[in-house]
């Protein structure tokens, strides 16, 4: 039972010093873990994280991902995170914002990667998501594509896809689509 | 005492809260004044004026209580009146927590209900801390995580890590999905609050985006093809909006095309609403049978007049019909109901000092401390790029950091050494600065 007693006199209190207060700024329990994702963050030298809002505002943050193994060695890949105020209970949204001929990354910028939709859990981290999109980098498969075209020609011609990406990576066409520079 | 009782038109309440009983909650006072101060002083919240929203107004409001408030940020749709029986025909495009808490009035004399059309985001901490107890009604994880939240932002400890019974604002919760539904009652600092148990939420379904590119197999997966991946190549930047009839109809259409060249059936326009809007199907008898339970707890929790549901009732009605009452435990280290570890602090002590007396402190052994306080990020320990940029806070004062406020929470994860083993963890702190609040030291000086 609340007390009623109590709830009269915090109203009679209230009355007396009605100041008007500063609404604060609430850390959700998903910034909290956010924080402590970040704050343990191991990265390969081939990855880096930052920050366009500032130090404060982690809820948003890029991850650059530069191979240095594979199709894609010397590349640099920009990738954006959103991450939700009840993360993680649901997983970053996360964007490729570099142009890439890339099997399982559309053309805009659309991630196949099964931590980041079906198989997301809450034990996974931020570190997780950044392995595995490297992963992405050094072992393209064309098993579960987003770029139809590239994927049959991984499957098909993995010499030819060698070549294209390294024509796209330099700044070309690769059929009838434009791929800017990223080396 | 009940007999001498004026004639009441609540009748039927009387015979709860006038008479004793067996069955009653701890300090239960029956009589004449129970109940007419839980009809001038108890003030009620009711958050969403939806499906559970509608009942649990006219519940409440039936049930004695005469100071509600009730807070919905949408407006009325179509869709909406089969189930929500305060809206009709010509209220659609209204707001919903006006027009309920309009026709609640009008029914029931002597109720006063004060409607607020916004979003519950909107409202400053001192709107929730006015109301006695929180009744919600809402359909997401992200607005219930929210009044949690601030609900448990209110929850004080004494030194002994006992929660403060006047600060705790206790919230009754309804949820339903078809045939399902749950009450529960959240105090906290006594039972789990949202946040202990949101593992109890299953994960929301996403399908594989290759599965939906590739090699869609159902109605579903035609409508998030369109809604995910075919809006972004149509409209460069431009984000879409659910509640844009004209974006809706654009993913319905694209959805269409899809479903045909697949040869995949049962694409509709409200099947496309349902899945982009993660709509879930509602049953207004259901509604009606969780807001019922909710609202006599919330009777129960202002009266005393009988103990509370302990805690979380589960319903399902999908075969036959089960339900159950499952006691769930708070989690002690919860970051946002749980007492967190008190930390007595000269208001001299520089942030880096406090990192150090974190390793040494014997409830927490934390080493290589962050430390986040309201939103500002205080020190970093990596990545290098925030390290660099926290570093020079340091050498401040952490009193000064903490905006002069002398008695506060923050956060800090680090590795925690425990029985010599290492374990990373996040740690609520109570950091309560000495000599500078003016309450502890009038305590001192009468003690003296």
């Amino acid at each position: 039972m609340i007390r009623l007693f109590k709830v009269k006199e915090k109203q009679k209190e209230l009355a007396e010093n009605a100041n008007g207060g500063v609404p604060i700024k609430k850390q959700t329990a998903g910034e909290l873990r956010l924080h402590k994702d970040i704050s343990e963050l191991n990265l390969p030298k081939s990855c880096a994280i930052s920050f366009p809002n500032g130090k404060d505002d982690l809820m948003n943050f890029e991850v650059s991902i530069r191979p240095d193994e594979g199709y894609y060695l010397c590349g640099t890949f920009l990738f954006s995170f959103q991450v939700s105020p009840i993360y993680p209970h649901e997983a970053p949204k996360v964007k490729c914002k570099t142009k890439v001929y890339h099997p399982n990354i559309d053309l805009e910028g659309n991630v196949c990667l099964n931590i980041l939709r079906e198989d997301w859990k809450p034990v996974l981290n931020i570190n997780t998501i950044i392995y595995g999109l490297y992963h992405l980098f050094t072992e393209p498969n064309y098993e579960d594509p987003l770029n139809h075209d590239a994927a049959a020609v991984l499957r098909d011609n993995p010499k030819m896809f060698e070549s294209n990406v390294r024509r796209a990576m330099a700044g070309g066409y690769v059929g009838q689509t434009f791929f800017p520079r990223c080396i | 005492m009940a007999d001498a009782a004026p004639p009441s038109k609540s009748r039927d309440l009387d015979k709860l809260l006038l008479r004793p009983g067996n069955l009653v909650g701890p300090s239960f006072e029956p009589g004449v004044q129970l109940r007419d101060d839980l009809q001038e002083y108890a003030k009620v919240l009711v958050v969403g004026a939806g499906g559970l929203g509608c009942e649990l107004l006219k519940d409440l409001a039936l049930s004695g209580f005469k100071n509600l408030e009730v807070i919905d940020m949408d407006r009325i749709e179509v869709t909406n009146l089969n189930r929500q029986f305060l809206f009709r025909l010509e209220d659609v495009g209204k707001p919903k927590a006006e027009v309920a808490a309009k026709r609640v009035m009008e029914r029931v004399s002597g109720v006063n209900i004060v409607p607020h059309f916004c979003r519950i985001e909107d409202k400053d901490i001192e709107f929730y801390s006015d109301f006695n107890i929180i009744a919600l009604g809402l359909d997401s994880i992200e607005a219930r995580s929210y009044i949690n939240a601030v609900a448990c932002s209110f929850l004080e400890y004494d030194s002994d890590d006992n929660p403060r019974e006047e600060t705790m604002k206790p919230m009754v919760d309804g949820g339903t999905e078809g045939f399902k539904g749950h009450a529960r009652v959240i105090v906290p600092g006594v039972t789990p609050c949202f946040e202990c148990t949101i593992w109890l939420f299953p994960p929301q379904v996403k399908f594989p985006l290759c599965t939906l590119a590739e090699t869609p197999r159902n109605a579903a997966h035609c409508i998030e093809y369109a809604h995910l991946i075919k809006w972004d190549e149509g409209h460069s930047g431009k984000a879409f909006d659910p509640d844009n009839p004209d974006h809706m109809k654009w993913v319905y259409d694209e959805a269409v095309k899809r479903a045909e060249l697949f040869g995949i059936p049962g694409v509709t326009y409200s099947l496309t609403q349902g899945v982009v809007k993660n709509i879930i199907p509602a049953i207004a008898s259901t509604n009606a049978i969780i807001s019922a339970a909710c609202a006599l707890e919330t009777l129960k929790i202002a009266s005393g007049c009988s103990k509370t549901l302990s805690n979380y009732l589960t319903y399902n009605g999908v075969e036959g019909l089960h339900t159950k009452v499952t006691e769930f435990v708070k989690d002690k280290d919860c970051l946002v109901c749980g007492p967190g570890v008190l930390v007595e602090l000269d208001a001299t002590v520089t942030l880096q000092k406090f990192i150090d007396m974190l390793e040494e402190h014997p409830k927490l052994l934390m080493s290589k401390a962050s430390i986040t306080y309201r939103g500002k990020n205080l020190y970093m320990q990596a990545p290098p790029v925030l390290e660099e940029m926290t570093r020079s806070n340091l050498s401040l004062p952490l009193y000064d950091l903490m905006d002069k406020v002398p008695k506060d929470i923050l956060h800090a994860t680090g590795t925690i050494n425990k029985d010599n083993k290492k374990s990373s963890g996040l740690r609520k702190l109570r950091v309560n600065f000495k000599g500078i609040d003016g309450v502890t030291d009038m305590d001192m000086a009468g003690g003296a």
